[in-house]
């Protein structure tokens, strides 16, 4: 039996996510080969397209854009963290707000 | 208050709590081009058509041209361009995408024209309105996708396939002997007087694809100095015809188009000052 | 108005310029070149375009390139090149373009020669490319139609958007008449359709002719049969030469119904009773009319420089009335008012 290794995410000074329109996704893994984290693996489950998509695992994930910049179908997208960390004052009052504005 | 509102991807946020938490925002850094319709696209997985129309309209929208940018669609694969770019567009007779931008360009100069035209259609059937529009120096961009094979009529010989290379029309592998050498189209329009800008590039690789965008950006801001023509030549894959898996498609290209066709700067404009900011002067 | 003495050719670039017409492409062929070469003296003068393309293939493309932006845009040629044009012309017929497209019409087929010819009947009226398309078709017979018709055309090219031909010949195109150009006003028509860069405020046009789901592709079809049914409601014309009480008709358009008009005359002084009916719009044809007059006169004569090509619609047009005999010279020869008198006088016997 296989055996995949996973890797442990290194601590970073910037890290990155991707979102993959998986029903847009084709497979053809392009992106797979531009990841040079092995951040992205084909998924086992299909689209409804019948395609076998994108899967990623953004603890690994860099945000370095080659995986969406070779992208053919224009299905991901990627997101970074600001290299300078912001201190953000959190208190009671403001919680929701500040981790609403984060998120969306 | 719910608790769904607090359920966060544990990726997305990092608090380390104190009197003071420091939180790592994450900015978007890449996504699809406004200006690219959001539909799927009808390419075969791994195809680079629909990367280079990515390409192209991540240009119209960085240079915010949208208003101002006529595309000309080819027949071939690429015959339905029009349905991804959100620009205006015509489409062409096979070949003649050339002729039909010198049409839409003499009449609105300050328009930015550009054809996209693939190896059968520009090298083949459209070879003569090409030279001619380019020795005239319209003032268009003309975007050559060369993937060295018919591939909508589903994998015939072109006048770029490479020698030896099999096709469903040349099933023991093209014939110098028979059918001639691969036609450098690039090499051959740098030779006319009206061609401005003339370079090959390809897609193979993420580096590669931003060679590609800049030039593509380059030819674009060039469009507006009315010195003539920009001429890119994209080396593009086409892994159904060639039978090949994508990744295996684009190391073809390195490996073996790139032999034939070498990559690189063809014909530049003859003052550059690539130090300028914001493009060339 | 003042009038001038103009060739034919001249008195159609002269017209074009004066109907508003912002770009000409175009390519040498005889005998229509002088088209080409007054416009590319007088354009520049008011700022339009005009443009020699390397074939008659990239000129009809730059005219569809320019409709499609939405300007007046015209090109003509010559029999063989409107051979050329003929893929170009059923694009710009798919795709719904107006435009103006001018055949001089030479004899054939193949290269041919230079003379006067009708033998493109078939061609302009029947279509000449592939697919089911129509184009209005007109045809001058004398060098103020030459003008006439090209403020005619480009309107009705843009009333329907679609081609429309000026089906002249060689010898209209290069002779010499009298002509007035009658003061025009260019009703400028809304082409919200055209391709000039997409606003945020408005969705994308493109122009093609691509409809690949066949539901699709009939939609269109009957779009444009609607359209080409229309054409044949209202488009219709004709003009008729002592018709009142004609016993025997010449049915002719172009330069041949000229020499018909003569025959007329000689035939009228030997107490013949003759008609011409001339067809000036060639698609629509003329159907209607000839069927009542199908009812009145013995015989029909469809004088023609072909081997007989528009005898076939007169022939539609009468269903059996009357019987209908064709006359016709060939390869650029023209015949003589007396020669096609002497045809029909052999037929009343």
């Amino acid at each position: 039996m296989d055996t995949i290794k996973i890797k442990t995410p290194k601590e970073r000074k910037v890290k990155g996510k991707v979102e993959i329109n998986i029903q847009k996704c084709k497979g053809c893994e392009l992106c797979l080969t531009a990841c040079k984290e092995n951040a992205l693996k084909l998924s086992d489950s299909i689209n409804i397209k019948g395609y076998r998509y994108m899967i990623a695992n953004n603890d690994l994930c860099t945000g370095c854009v080659n995986c969406a910049i070779i992208c053919p179908d224009a299905v991901i997208s990627v997101f970074r963290t600001h290299p300078k960390k912001k201190p953000v004052d959190i208190t009671p009052e403001n919680i929701k707000d500040t981790i609403k504005s984060i998120v969306i | 208050m719910p608790t769904e509102e607090l359920l966060l991807p544990e990726t997305t946020v990092t608090a380390s709590c104190g009197a003071e938490c420091a939180i790592e925002t994450y900015e978007e850094v890449y996504r699809k081009p406004a200006t690219l319709v959001d539909v799927n696209m009808h390419y075969c997985p791994g195809c680079a058509h629909s990367l280079i129309h990515k390409l192209i309209m991540e240009v119209v929208e960085d240079m915010d041209i949208q208003e101002k940018t006529i595309g000309i669609a080819p027949v071939g694969c690429s015959v339905f361009a029009y349905d991804y770019m959100d620009i205006d567009m015509q489409e062409a007779a096979h070949g003649r995408a050339a002729a039909v931008a010198t049409g839409v360009k003499r009449l609105m100069p300050d328009k930015y024209v550009f054809t996209y035209q693939g190896d059968g259609d520009l090298a083949a059937i459209g070879i003569g309105e090409t030279i001619h529009a380019v020795n005239r120096g319209e003032n268009i961009l003309i975007v050559f996708v060369n993937n060295a094979v018919y591939g909508m009529t589903s994998g015939q010989m072109a006048p770029t396939t490479l020698n030896g290379m099999k096709t469903t029309t040349s099933p023991n592998g093209r014939s110098a002997e028979l059918t001639g050498l691969p036609i450098k189209v690039a090499e051959l329009m740098a030779q006319l007087g009206g061609a401005y800008f003339v370079t090959r590039q390809t897609i193979s690789s993420p580096n590669a694809v931003r060679r590609t965008k800049k030039a593509l950006l380059q030819a674009f801001q060039y469009q507006t100095l009315k010195k003539g023509t920009c001429f890119i030549e994209i080396l593009s894959n086409c892994p159904s015809n060639w039978k090949m898996t994508p990744i295996e498609s684009m190391k073809f290209i390195d490996e073996e188009m790139a032999k034939t066709f070498p990559l690189g700067d063809i014909k530049v404009p003859v003052t550059i000052n690539t130090k300028t900011e914001g493009g060339i002067q | 108005m003042e009038a001038k003495l103009m060739k034919g050719n001249e008195a159609l670039a002269e017209a074009a310029i004066q109907a508003g017409c912002d770009a000409y492409f175009g390519y040498p062929i005889t005998p229509q070149s002088e088209v080409l070469e007054y416009l590319a003296v007088e354009m520049p003068k008011h700022n339009r375009i005009v443009m020699q393309a390397e074939s008659e293939v990239a000129s009809i493309n730059m005219v569809y390139g320019a409709a499609g932006a939405g300007f007046r845009a015209m090109t003509s040629s010559s029999s063989p090149g409107i051979s050329l044009m003929a893929e170009g012309i059923s694009y710009l017929a798919g795709a719904e373009l107006p435009c103006l497209l001018v055949n001089v019409n030479r004899a054939g087929p193949g290269l041919g020669t230079i003379q006067p010819g009708q033998g493109d009947y078939f061609q302009a009226t029947k279509g000449g490319g592939h697919g089911d398309y129509r184009m209005i078709v007109l045809a001058p017979a004398s060098v103020q139609e030459m003008a006439d018709h090209v403020f005619l055309g480009f309107d009705l090219a843009d009333k329907y958007c679609n081609p429309v031909m000026i089906l002249s010949d060689g010898a209209i195109g290069q002779m010499m008449e009298k002509v007035v150009f009658q003061p025009y006003i260019h009703n400028k028509v809304d082409k919200p359709w055209a391709t000039v860069g997409k606003p945020a405020s408005r969705n994308r046009n493109f122009i093609t002719s691509l409809h690949i789901r066949p539901e699709d592709m009939e939609v269109q079809n009957q779009k444009l049969l609607d359209k080409y049914n229309l054409m044949r409601k209202q488009e219709v014309r004709y003009e008729e030469f002592q018709t009142e009480d004609a016993e025997y008709l010449f049915v002719a358009y172009g330069l041949s119904s000229r020499i018909c008009q003569k025959a007329v005359d000689l035939a009228r002084e030997k107490g013949i009773k003759v008609g011409l009916f001339r067809p000036i719009s060639l698609f629509p044809f003329p159907y209607q009319r000839l069927e009542v007059l199908a009812s009145q006169v013995k015989l029909m004569l469809s004088v023609e420089l072909n081997t007989g090509q528009m005898v076939e619609d007169v022939q539609l047009a009468v269903k059996g009335k009357v019987p209908v005999e064709f006359y016709g010279r060939l390869g650029g020869m023209i015949p003589t008012p007396e020669e096609v008198l002497l045809h029909l006088e052999k037929l009343m016997q």
